[in-house]
């Protein structure tokens, strides 16, 4: 098989076109408008990057979720990172986008120019050579990511303690899908005004049930009638879980569907859920930037590795930042504005300096809306 | 044991002159440089030309090329795309202590072949040694002076006109980040390094109506697009599926998660046409390579915007590129 046998055929033009025309004619049956929160970026990414929004038909809308990890990092956060970066015989590793979101005190981008060694990795397990090359150094992981990287960040971790390597510690930031996807639907008292959610159903992302497999969005079609199909990332999968959300709504029939038998299945990856539970526990709260505070919604080491953890180990500040008081991100990422309703989108706010979550990564709905424009 | 430059070699003084004389000279030697004191003697030109260029690549030996070539072919080429015919370069090394004498004269014997391709010669330089650590194996810095023989000009591009491309894209970048990432094919990759003089003579000399000429270096075919559709004021409508990509770079790209459009090209360039020299132009840029295509047109849609089309007739902006962690690939 060849690298193009995995993508080809789910970019192929003729396949698109066709599901295309088959969601316009299952969706003019419908008597309603159905709004599909894509939850993930990547999907997000997709749907503007091959102008899909352009092909579905006008009852049939997305609403881009909050599923991009560097979009949800509260400043706090990333204030950390600057702040370990610049300690003396630091080497702080982290995933790509990471180094350019900025802080209150500027991004790890700017750290680097100020000296810090900032690198970035492909893989977690790239930090085990540069911690066997720097036995002087203390290596920080900086760890992102769903539940699709967070296997990887345990992994790790059971390789340290397996190499008893000495200089390794890491700053954990790993969050969860279902916990926020309720959190939209199921408001608490506090917010009730605000959380006048438009979501009608959902596209889960693949990955994350690759590894956490598809039942965790059960209590979806069950406790809250929607919907949730996971589907791919490609065109062809993206357009596909669509038809298959619309003929759901026709059928009458709320359900938890996979688009993406390549590799989800109902349980996912059991061995890499066992590392995940392994090292890492649930925090009781955690900020995601545009949608503050969320219960068990994010990991952290377990107490017996607190050893490891920078958030034991150094005095960081706790403060909570507030989001720019202009953005309307959290709107965006509940489905009640699109990034274009924003009175900063692409003037003040824009990707090379962004003000709200949603424009700091090529993930997020608002760097997707200004990098590929919403053309007709 | 391997022989390599030692500091001494940058003295000025006996070592030096060996080098020179055992390694540059005997490798790029010609009339000017022997006759050269503190500087050279050229003569007149009529309408001169200059460039300069610093090449700072890691890794310096890669699939298709290597540092001299790239840096020749690099300087040659912005003259090439002024419409100018490269005739005399400077060359300045800026060389770590420790590196291979080998290697050197790899280069060099690079350098050499990439002139003769050119038909330029270097006519005067410089070479410097610096401490281990101080600078990364080998630095090269290329001024270039040219005949103009054509007067290319963004200036001249309208409305209608046909955008065309010399070859596939993104072969160098991906091939520089192929070799960093340690990814290896199962067909090789190899870097589009190569001097594009003599397509653009040929141009010339077909008497092409040719509007403007761009190598797609850093920033990639992205980047040579927007530059034009903002400084012009005026809209780049391309067809994503005319673009050539090669099923490596594909995979590159899909592994690394990059758009081939802002990948770093070092022998392809943009051309922008009267439309009807379309099909002759065509034909000269597939003669030097098949890959070639024509992908697009100049439209006033969306003026300082680049748009791809999709096969499946949707569309979408092409943006600068922006705020990317690049390494050194030139």
């Amino acid at each position: 098989m060849e690298l193009k046998d995995l993508y080809e055929k789910f970019r192929d033009p003729k396949t698109i076109k066709a599901l295309a025309k088959e969601i316009e004619k299952e969706a003019s049956k419908l008597n309603r408008d159905i709004n599909i929160m894509e939850v993930c970026g990547g999907h997000t990414h997709t749907i503007m990057k091959y102008g899909l929004l352009q092909l579905l038909p006008k009852n049939i809308n997305f609403i881009h979720g909050p599923g991009c990890p560097v979009c949800i990092m509260p400043k706090e956060r990333i204030d950390h990172a600057y702040i370990l970066s610049l300690k003396e015989n630091v080497i702080l590793c982290t995933l790509g986008d990471m180094i350019k979101v900025p802080g209150s005190y500027g991004s790890l981008q700017n750290a680097r120019s100020r000296g810090a060694d900032v690198r970035f990795v492909y893989s977690p397990l790239d930090v085990l050579k540069i911690a066997k090359e720097n036995p002087n150094k203390k290596v920080i992981f900086f760890a992102i990511g769903f539940e699709t990287t967070t296997p990887m960040t345990a992994a790790l971790l059971q390789n340290v303690i397996n190499l008893n390597l000495k200089n390794v510690l890491f700053h954990i930031n790993h969050v969860t899908v279902p916990e926020v996807m309720r959190e939209l639907i199921d408001s608490r008292d506090e917010h009730i005004d605000s959380y006048n959610n438009q979501i009608d159903a959902f596209l889960g992302p693949s990955h994350v049930s690759v590894i956490a497999g598809s039942k965790i969005y059960e209590e979806f079609p069950q406790k809250y009638s929607r919907p949730v199909v996971v589907a791919g990332f490609e065109p062809v999968d993206v357009m596909e879980g669509v038809l298959m959300i619309v003929r759901q709504f026709l059928k009458e029939e709320i359900k938890v569907e996979i688009q993406y038998k390549r590799s989800v299945t109902r349980d996912g990856n059991k061995r890499a859920w066992e590392m995940i539970e392994r090292y890492f526990k649930k925090r009781d709260l955690f900020k995601w930037r545009g949608l503050g505070n969320i219960p068990k919604s994010a990991w952290q080491l377990k107490d017996e590795f607190e050893r490891f953890d920078t958030e034991k180990i150094y005095e960081l500040p706790k403060e909570e930042i507030e989001d720019h008081k202009l953005c309307i991100c959290g709107d965006i990422l509940r489905g009640m504005a699109k990034p274009t309703e924003c009175q900063v989108f692409g003037s003040a706010c824009t990707p090379s300096k962004p003000l709200g979550s949603c424009m700091v990564s090529s993930e997020g709905a608002c760097a997707a809306y200004y990098k590929y424009g919403n053309l007709i | 044991m391997q022989k390599v430059i030692t500091l001494s070699m940058g003295n000025g003084g006996l070592e030096n002159r060996e080098l020179l004389k055992k390694f540059v000279f005997r490798h790029l030697g010609n009339s000017f440089l022997k006759d050269a004191e503190d500087g050279t003697v050229l003569g007149e030109i009529e309408n001169l030309v200059f460039t300069t260029d610093s090449f700072t690549i890691n890794p310096i030996f890669f699939k298709g090329g290597d540092i001299g070539k790239l840096s020749v072919a690099g300087a040659c080429n912005d003259l090439a795309m002024m419409g100018s015919e490269p005739k005399f370069l400077s060359l300045s090394f800026i060389i770590e202590e420790g590196f291979s004498l080998r290697d050197f004269e790899r280069i060099l014997r690079s350098m050499k072949k990439e002139l003769s391709v050119n038909g330029a010669v270097v006519v005067t330089g410089d070479t410097k040694v610096v401490p281990k650590g101080a600078c990364d194996k080998i630095y090269i810095n290329v001024s270039a002076i040219g005949n103009r023989l054509a007067n290319f000009s963004q200036k001249n591009i309208k409305e209608g006109d046909k955008v065309l491309l010399s070859g596939d894209i993104a072969r160098h970048g991906a091939t520089i980040f192929a070799s960093r990432e340690g990814i290896e094919l199962e067909n090789e990759i190899e870097s589009d390094c190569r001097s594009l003089w003599p397509i653009v003579k040929a141009l010339i000399d077909e008497k092409i109506f040719v509007k403007a000429l761009r190598d797609a270096t850093r920033g990639g075919v992205a980047a040579v697009l927007n530059e034009w559709a903002k400084d012009e004021n005026l809209c780049f409508e391309i067809e994503e599926a005319k673009v050539n990509i090669s099923l490596e770079v594909k995979g590159i790209c899909e592994i690394l998660g990059f758009e081939p459009f802002v990948l770093a090209n070092e022998g392809t360039f943009v051309c922008v046409v009267d439309r009807k020299d379309e099909k002759r132009t065509l034909e000269i840029l597939k003669s030097f390579n098949e890959n070639a295509s024509i992908i697009g047109e100049v439209t006033k849609e969306y003026m300082g915007r680049v748009i791809l089309k999709t096969e499946w007739k949707t569309r979408r902006f092409l943006d600068m590129p922006s705020g990317e962690i690049l390494p050194r690939i030139c």
